[in-house]
């Protein structure tokens, strides 16, 4: 039998505000146990949380490029449980009313189409602290630095039909709100991490198999091997006549395997209600309008710019808008370079992204910025040098020996165009190679090449290859 | 010294014919010689009460002082006083300084006011009368077999021996008022958001509201006025101008409209008690006032939502109470569940255990839509009524409670008629209006509080209605025999 996957997946970034949601203590990460934690964050008695009105403005933002509802009214509701890092021995967070709902974003297909991928909703809440349970007095410690800190959670439509299409959708959001500049995205440091709701059906079924979660995934590597396994696994117990639990799963990243949590820990009645500390969340139409009108040009917008604009193919455009740095540095290059926006993305994707792998380095720490890269392309434009002179002189910029006008006045890299130069070069080569000559003459056509190699090495690179070649085929033929 | 009023007390500071160390001194040596058996205060802050005194005496000197600048008061041990204990009245948290300093306490600190230490309490503030508190009941200075009410009995029982001349409290469901009544005195809840809740140790967030509690309604308005205000850190208190309280109080009671609710005096009422209020309410008739019957006729389902709704929010208001960062821990937990179980099954009381599990419960899956939600309609239900009623009367008057004070040990194996002592001041809270208790007069030899209720933001007019009656009569000046 043929099954198809049915994944939903439920994101959460960490929003990118200065301070906490409820509290005035830092969000800064990496900070020693308990620095950042202040009255509020420890859940002392007494305590109040007030609302971080820059994370509302987030969650908005986001909502709006998804083009999704905005609430004109949420609540922040309590879920309550008993966990040592959660202070207040409830989380709060959005249940009933979202502060956004009914979005969509589109990602495209391994077959290279482009598909909708439905966001059921988005709603703020505070993450949790840490527990530490090595190398603390043979006890565990808690560390309360990110309780507190602005979470938003993005669920999906159950829509994905692959781990391939819940990588693209991931990484899409991923893009997303680094673009929208409300999240570093850092997977590492958790400001980026993901459940997935996984379960398999026979193609051509309607109805949903049971689903299993998978719980706290934080690389694109882990989600789409932690799915992977998992639709094998539920295909493999179904095939063999079993029925899939409904339950929770975590991925052992070491045995590449997902396996249940104990049932003890998920046996929770988080007994929701709307937090009566927190007046509910009122957003009207000049707030959304103000927002929408600090929006950042969004990825798809941009991807058909920079394929009308500047006549790139669909691939290339979509490779230099899948991050807002990346693009940027690539509008900057052409606008130094005076155009030839293809010859840019030629050495945008190929030389500089090779370095940059080779390094790795994020473009924005590119030794080699926009503007040197842009005069580089400038001096291939004009013919001042060749394509070939162009990797010399990148290579010498890589290393931080200047600006490519710098490195071509200095070093005479300057392309030779004087034809009468040119001609006495020719003249020289022919004049020293009367064996080759004589094969030309005879039919043999590729010693044309030969000649050329010999002209360029001649002028150590420095030829018009162009002219070269014209003058060449004038000589010979004479 | 102890028997005279806020205003004569801040005259004698600025006339420096006192000092505010003189008259901390003597409070405090009230407390110390009389305070014993009535079992007020939880922690008697002495030396920072001296410390503060002498610091309100400079600023008497350097004529850098308010009008209530060197005026001693207590604080009900729900509401953080940084560097000092602060306990709720629970063995929870017995062992607990706060380390920071609740809004209000900061403003009436601010205001030059001196705190002389933290009064006994219902633990976590749940009860009417004073009987749940970790620390032992506190006795009613007007008969010392009797309780004082709750769950504010230690500041009321201070004020009524003049052991403080004033004293803050809380009121979820009558805990400032239902004291005031039972001991003599005057005390005010405030519509809800009037009085920033930083700091104040959430029993129902909903409900909860800080109130002043004096020995007349003068006094209470001068207070009130250094506690209320907008709070940034409390987003449920409210932006709006505070009244300058004392100025407001003189206005004429002529053609006041007071309506009288039947439900307030229905069966269950104590017939001597309804005769002090009748009583009271013809004095009013003679000040000028209206008088007509009104109707309430949601008033039945006042005590149900309430304790739905107050357990709800304890229930999770308390969880923070777990054994892990502060607070009673248990003796050598083996493991997590035990550290929770343990610490919280014996740093709780009864009482408080009881309103967690009830209020677990009326969250719980499947029962949410039948108890929380169906209360919080009833809530819209009750605040309907009220709204109705005060389109055509300016306030509502009736018994704060059905009986005076009873006996030590009466209700505490009955907790329904327990909750049903609270039956006339549930309401208010529910809808999140202002109300306020004065002494009416007394029935079998203790003190009867006649409750008025007012329309949000009316605290100017109830003190003004108040102060009226007080200037007529003088209920307010009684002392309990021994205190005097």
């Amino acid at each position: 039998m043929e099954w198809e996957p049915v994944i939903g997946l439920e994101i959460h970034v960490q929003l990118a505000t200065r301070s906490k949601i409820f509290s005035g203590a830092s969000t800064a990460f990496g900070g020693e146990p308990n620095t950042q934690a202040c009255a509020v964050d420890l859940g002392l008695p007494g305590v109040l949380p007030v609302l971080n009105r820059e994370a509302v403005a987030m969650a908005v933002k986001f909502g709006l490029a998804i083009h999704a509802q905005v609430a004109r009214h949420s609540v922040f509701a309590r879920k309550n449980y008993f966990y040592p890092d959660l202070p207040k021995g409830y989380q709060i967070s959005q249940y009933e009313l979202p502060i956004v709902h009914d979005g969509e974003v589109e990602i495209e297909t391994e077959e290279g189409t482009s598909k909708r991928i439905g966001v059921t909703r988005a709603h703020l809440e505070e993450d949790a602290g840490k527990s530490l349970h090595e190398n603390f007095h043979d006890m565990s410690g808690i560390d309360l630095n990110r309780a507190g800190t602005p979470l938003l959670e993005i669920v999906s439509e159950p829509d994905l039909r692959s781990p391939e299409e819940a990588i693209a959708y991931m990484k899409k959001i991923h893009s997303l709100v680094r673009y929208l500049g409300i999240s570093d995205g850092n997977m590492q440091e958790g400001s980026f991490r993901c459940d997935a709701n996984v379960s398999v059906r026979p193609k051509d079924h309607e109805k949903f198999g049971t689903r299993t979660e998978i719980k706290n995934l934080n690389s694109f590597r882990f989600v789409e091997r932690a799915l992977a396994y998992e639709v094998e696994r539920q295909i493999e117990v179904l095939e063999n006549g079993g029925t899939v639990q409904q339950e929770t799963r975590l991925y052992d990243v070491d045995k590449g395997e997902t396996r249940p949590m104990r049932s003890k820990e998920e046996a929770n009645d988080y007994r929701y209600f709307p937090d009566p500390d927190l007046l509910p969340v009122e957003i009207d139409e000049t707030v959304v309008e103000e927002v929408q009108a600090s929006l950042p040009e969004l990825p798809d917008e941009k991807k058909r710019r920079f394929t009308q604009a500047y006549g790139l193919s669909a691939y290339d455009a979509g490779v230099l808008t899948a991050n807002r740095e990346l693009a940027e540095y690539f509008e900057a290059v052409v606008e130094t370079a005076g155009g030839k926006p293809k010859l840019c993305a030629n050495w945008v994707m190929g030389d500089l992204a090779g370095a940059l792998n080779r390094e790795g380095l994020e473009i924005g720490d590119s030794p080699v910025g926009p503007d040197r890269l842009g005069g580089l392309v400038r001096r291939i434009a004009d013919h001042t040098i060749s394509g070939k002179i162009a990797k010399q002189v990148f290579e010498a910029m890589w290393n931080g020996e200047g600006d490519a006008d710098t490195l071509i006045e200095g070093r005479g890299l300057k392309q030779v165009t004087d034809t009468g130069a040119i001609e006495r070069l020719v003249d020289d080569v022919i004049a020293a190679n009367p064996t080759q000559l004589e094969q030309y003459r005879s039919g043999k056509d590729k010693v044309f090449g030969f000649f050329v190699g010999q002209i360029m090495k001649a002028s150590r690179g420095k030829a018009n290859p162009q002219q070269v070649n014209e003058i060449l085929k004038k000589k010979l033929s004479a | 010294m102890h028997n005279r009023s806020l205003p004569e007390l801040s005259r004698a500071l600025h006339a420096r014919d006192i000092s505010s160390e003189d008259l901390t001194r003597h409070f405090l040596n009230r407390i110390a010689t009389l305070g014993g058996d009535l079992n007020c205060f939880i922690t008697v802050a002495e030396d920072e009460a001296i410390h503060h005194a002498r610091a309100a005496d400079k600023r008497l000197a350097d004529g850098d002082a308010g009008p209530l600048t060197g005026i001693p008061l207590a604080h009900k041990d729900i509401f953080c006083a940084k560097g000092v204990k602060t306990s709720c009245g629970s063995r929870m948290l017995d062992n607990f300084v706060a380390p920071y300093q609740a809004t209000m306490v900061e403003r009436v600190a601010e205001a030059g006011m001196v705190m002389l230490g933290k009064t006994n309490m219902d633990e976590f503030a749940m009860g009417s009368s004073n009987e749940t508190s970790y620390y032992g009941p506190v006795r009613n200075p007007w008969d010392r077999e009797r309780v004082p009410g709750g769950s504010s009995g230690g500041s009321a029982a201070a004020v009524a021996s003049r052991l403080a001349p004033l004293a803050t409290g809380t009121d979820t469901g009558g805990s400032i008022r239902q004291p005031a009544s039972l001991c003599g005195i005057t005390g005010l809840k405030p519509t809800y958001g009037r009085i920033s809740r930083y700091g104040m140790i959430a029993f129902a967030s909903s409900l909860d509201q800080a109130g002043p509690m004096a020995r007349s309604a003068e006094d209470a308005a001068w207070l009130l006025g250094a506690m209320a205000g907008f709070d940034p850190r409390d987003s449920t208190s409210v932006d709006r101008a505070v009244d300058d309280y004392p100025a407001l109080l003189g206005v004429e009671l002529e053609g006041l409209r007071i309506g009288l609710p039947k439900e307030y005096f229905a069966d269950g009422l104590d017939a001597e008690v309804e005769k002090v209020i009748q009583a009271a309410i013809r004095e009013y008739q003679t000040l000028g006032a209206r008088v007509q019957e009104i109707t309430l006729p949601n008033a039945d389902l006042a005590v149900p939502a309430y304790y739905v709704v107050a357990p709800a929010e304890c229930s999770s208001n308390l969880s923070r109470f777990d054994g892990v960062r502060y607070g009673y821990r248990c003796e050598t937990p083996r493991n997590l569940e035990d550290l929770y179980k343990r610490s919280r099954g014996e740093g709780f009381g009864a009482e408080v255990k009881r309103r967690i599990m009830i209020g677990t419960y009326a969250l719980s899956a499947g029962y949410y839509d039948a108890y929380y939600l169906k209360a919080q309609k009833v809530r819209r239900l009750i605040a309907d009524d009220f709204r109705r009623a005060f389109a055509s009367v300016d306030v509502i008057m009736g018994p704060t409670s059905p009986t005076t004070a009873f006996r030590l040990g009466e209700k505490t194996n009955d907790p329904v008629s327990m909750y049903l002592s609270d039956i006339d001041t549930i309401a208010v809270n529910l809808a999140g209006l202002p109300g306020i208790s004065i002494p009416a007069g007394f029935a079998n030899g203790l003190p009867v509080g006649l409750q008025i209720i007012g329309d949000y933001f009316s605290e100017a007019r109830l003190l003004n209605v108040a102060h009226r009656f007080q200037q007529a009569t003088d209920w307010h000046t009684r002392i309990p025999p021994g205190y005097e």
